[in-house]
């Protein structure tokens, strides 16, 4: 294998015909070039769904309250439906099982934060420390709420990485006082979320707190929640389904008043983008076996040609005393020499490819579009190795046919 | 040198077989040059295919060098061949991208031998029958008989017992197939073993012993009587 004057031998027959070491090698370049482009821009597509659908958890419920529409046992329509402490008590009580993050929300918009000369407004909510799933939010910096905090009302926030942007520029945020509506507030943690701009634009002070400053009594504005995550799609919409009928009820709201009380359940957006998830995989991984399959039957079809082409020579190197084997590892060792450098000048014009165009591309909701250099160092290997089978089977032929037929071949 | 007893071959043509040699018995001595002559269809390519170990025969037996050739597989008729035989043919069958020099040295290649030695080799070889300038021209920049005397170098290269060469002057002009053939005495006269195919009765005429094939059977055999002139 390593024998430099069989190398020899092998580099010379590969540039003395150039023809089809440029057939074979444009097969396997060309092949190994779309592979990467076509699995790249899939990826892509991919990744901006995954951005696009990552804003919050993916099994997350929001219960808003609104005003009736129907009148309804006596009582009119145009009644505000006000959410109390005790409807946080009465969803909890009766969906244990279902319930796996829950946080009341109370929220205040355009609240003037001021940090020593610097001022700017943002939502300000008052939540449970369930909350943070509930937003897919990442803490970068410190800590979230506790229900520590919640229990002492204490005078803490919790800030987007925006809030820290503006207001403190480059310095640190954590532990410094920003003051909310005249009253100073200790920043206890620095937040990051998936869901963009405006989700790192919140401040998230402990519920009890929020409650105290901005509503009467035990007034809130929403709920939040994430169900369950072993309900499958059609039971967490049947769950969300009751838990609006039961809210319904006791606020007394007839069953059909649609905006009484809303209920907006992920569940059904979820199922639907991880049907698309699913189907853009298959044509991901459709594309890729479609490509590496093309581009097996031209390397074995150039293979056949090129072992048929050279069936007199074999035969002369046979009459002057070449063994079976040394023919066979003559031709396996050019073919895979030529498809795998080949190939690896298809993966390398496919990655740059790729990067040129990430820019581009980008416009029309292809973000990111890479593939990892595994998947084309193996599809790479598979190209190789149908390479060298399709180069074997006639090669093998070609060495045990006699030298006398070779000889007469034209 | 070469012994036959008793040869038999046949070759399949459909659900048929034609039997192309019949029971040949031909004893070649160390230093001999013989030509087998006949028309297309005796058999005498067949002959010269068993002979080089190109092609298996079907009973009989055939003795090269005193060894017994019989159950032989495809890698040691290939060492056999390397070692014992050259080959010329009609066609020449030189690689065509590869270079004079580089198609006299390739048996050498195949014997294992480092490239500056058979390159070495080749070009006294080449010498030999007068191509040394030619040494770095592909066959395609040689005449038809520049070709078949680097096809003739190329089989002594390797020092063999036997050269064997069918129709070696098949498809060149009178003058060099005298040249070739004047080339093929030389080496017979230095010892070498030379066994020609033929079916020029002026070409037989140039080697020492003629043998007759007609339908697969050896019809006469005798010496060349020398013209005293020559």
């Amino acid at each position: 294998m390593f024998d430099i004057d069989r190398w020899q031998e092998i580099f010379q027959t590969i540039s003395k015909n150039k023809l089809r070491t440029i057939l074979a090698g444009f097969t396997i370049a060309f092949a190994i070039l779309l592979f990467t482009l076509l699995f790249g821009i899939g990826n892509g597509l991919k990744h901006s769904f995954e951005k696009r659908f990552s804003n919050d958890a993916a099994n997350s419920v929001y219960i808003r309250s609104g005003i009736t529409t129907k009148p309804y046992k006596g009582l009119q329509s145009g009644r505000k439906i006000q959410f109390r402490n005790n409807d946080s008590k009465f969803i909890n009580e009766k969906f244990v099982d279902e319930i796996q993050f829950f946080s009341p929300n109370v929220e205040r918009y355009n609240v003037q934060a001021i940090y020593e000369g610097e001022h700017n407004n943002y939502t300000v909510r008052g939540v449970y420390p369930d909350y943070q799933p509930l937003e897919s939010a990442e803490i970068k910096d410190g800590r979230f709420l506790s229900y520590l905090d919640l229990k002492r009302k204490a005078k803490v926030v919790a800030i987007g990485r925006l809030v820290e942007k503006d207001l403190f520029g480059n310095k640190n945020a954590l532990g410094k006082n920003i003051n909310l509506d005249g009253i100073s507030y200790k920043v206890i943690g620095v937040f990051s979320d998936p869901g963009g701009d405006q989700d790192e634009r919140f401040i998230y002070t402990p519920f009890t707190t929020a409650q105290g400053m901005y509503r009467i009594n035990d007034e809130l504005d929403r709920f939040g929640l994430t169900y369950n995550p072993e309900l499958k799609v059609d039971q967490a919409i049947a769950f969300s389904n009751l838990l609006q009928k039961m809210l319904k009820e006791k606020h007394n709201i007839d069953p059909r008043d649609q905006s009484a009380i809303r209920v907006q359940n992920y569940a059904e957006d979820a199922k639907n983008v991880q049907q698309l998830m699913f189907g853009l995989n298959i044509i991901i991984l459709f594309i890729g076996i479609g490509t590496l399959i093309a581009g097996i039957i031209g390397i074995s079809n150039i293979m056949v040609y090129i072992v048929k082409e050279r069936t007199k020579e074999i035969g002369i190197r046979k009459a002057l005393g070449a063994t079976p084997s040394s023919i066979i590892g003559m031709i396996m060792m050019e073919s895979i020499f030529i498809t795998a450098s080949a190939g690896y000048v298809g993966l390398l014009l496919g990655v740059f490819a790729l990067k040129g165009i990430a820019d581009t591309v980008e416009e029309y909701g292809i973000l990111n579009p890479s593939v990892e250099t595994s998947v084309v160092i193996g599809a790479t290997i598979i190209l190789v190795i149908a390479g060298s089978i399709a180069g074997y089977i006639p090669a093998k032929r070609a060495a045990s046919i006699k030298p006398i037929v070779a000889l007469n071949d034209e | 040198m070469i012994r036959i007893e008793k040869l038999h071959k046949s070759y399949p043509i459909g659900k048929d077989s034609l039997h192309v040699l019949k029971g040949l018995d031909l004893h070649i001595k160390e230093g001999e040059f013989v030509s087998i002559m006949g028309s297309s269809g005796s058999g005498k390519s067949t002959l010269l295919n068993i002979v080089g170990l190109l092609d298996g025969h079907d009973t009989g037996k055939y003795y090269l060098n005193g060894q017994l050739i019989e159950n032989l597989d495809e890698k040691k008729a290939a060492i056999l061949r390397n070692k014992f035989l050259g080959f010329v043919f009609q066609s020449f069958n030189l690689i065509n991208y590869k270079s004079a020099l580089e198609n006299v040295a390739l048996p050498l290649y195949y014997q294992g031998m480092s490239r500056k030695d058979r390159n070495k080799i080749a070009l006294q070889y080449l010498d030999k029958v007068g191509l040394k300038d030619r040494a770095e021209h592909l066959p395609s920049e040689l005449s038809g008989g520049e070709k078949q005397r680097v096809a003739i170098a190329r089989a002594l290269v390797t020092n063999p017992k036997v050269v064997l060469a069918d129709e070696p002057t098949g498809a060149l002009d009178s003058t060099t197939s005298h040249q070739v053939m004047e080339l093929l005495k030389e080496i017979n006269r230095e010892g070498m073993t030379v066994f020609v195919i033929t079916h020029e009765e002026d070409i037989a005429a140039e080697t020492d012993r003629i043998v007759r094939l007609k339908d697969g059977i050896i019809i006469s055999d005798e010496k060349v009587l020398k013209k005293a002139t020559v």
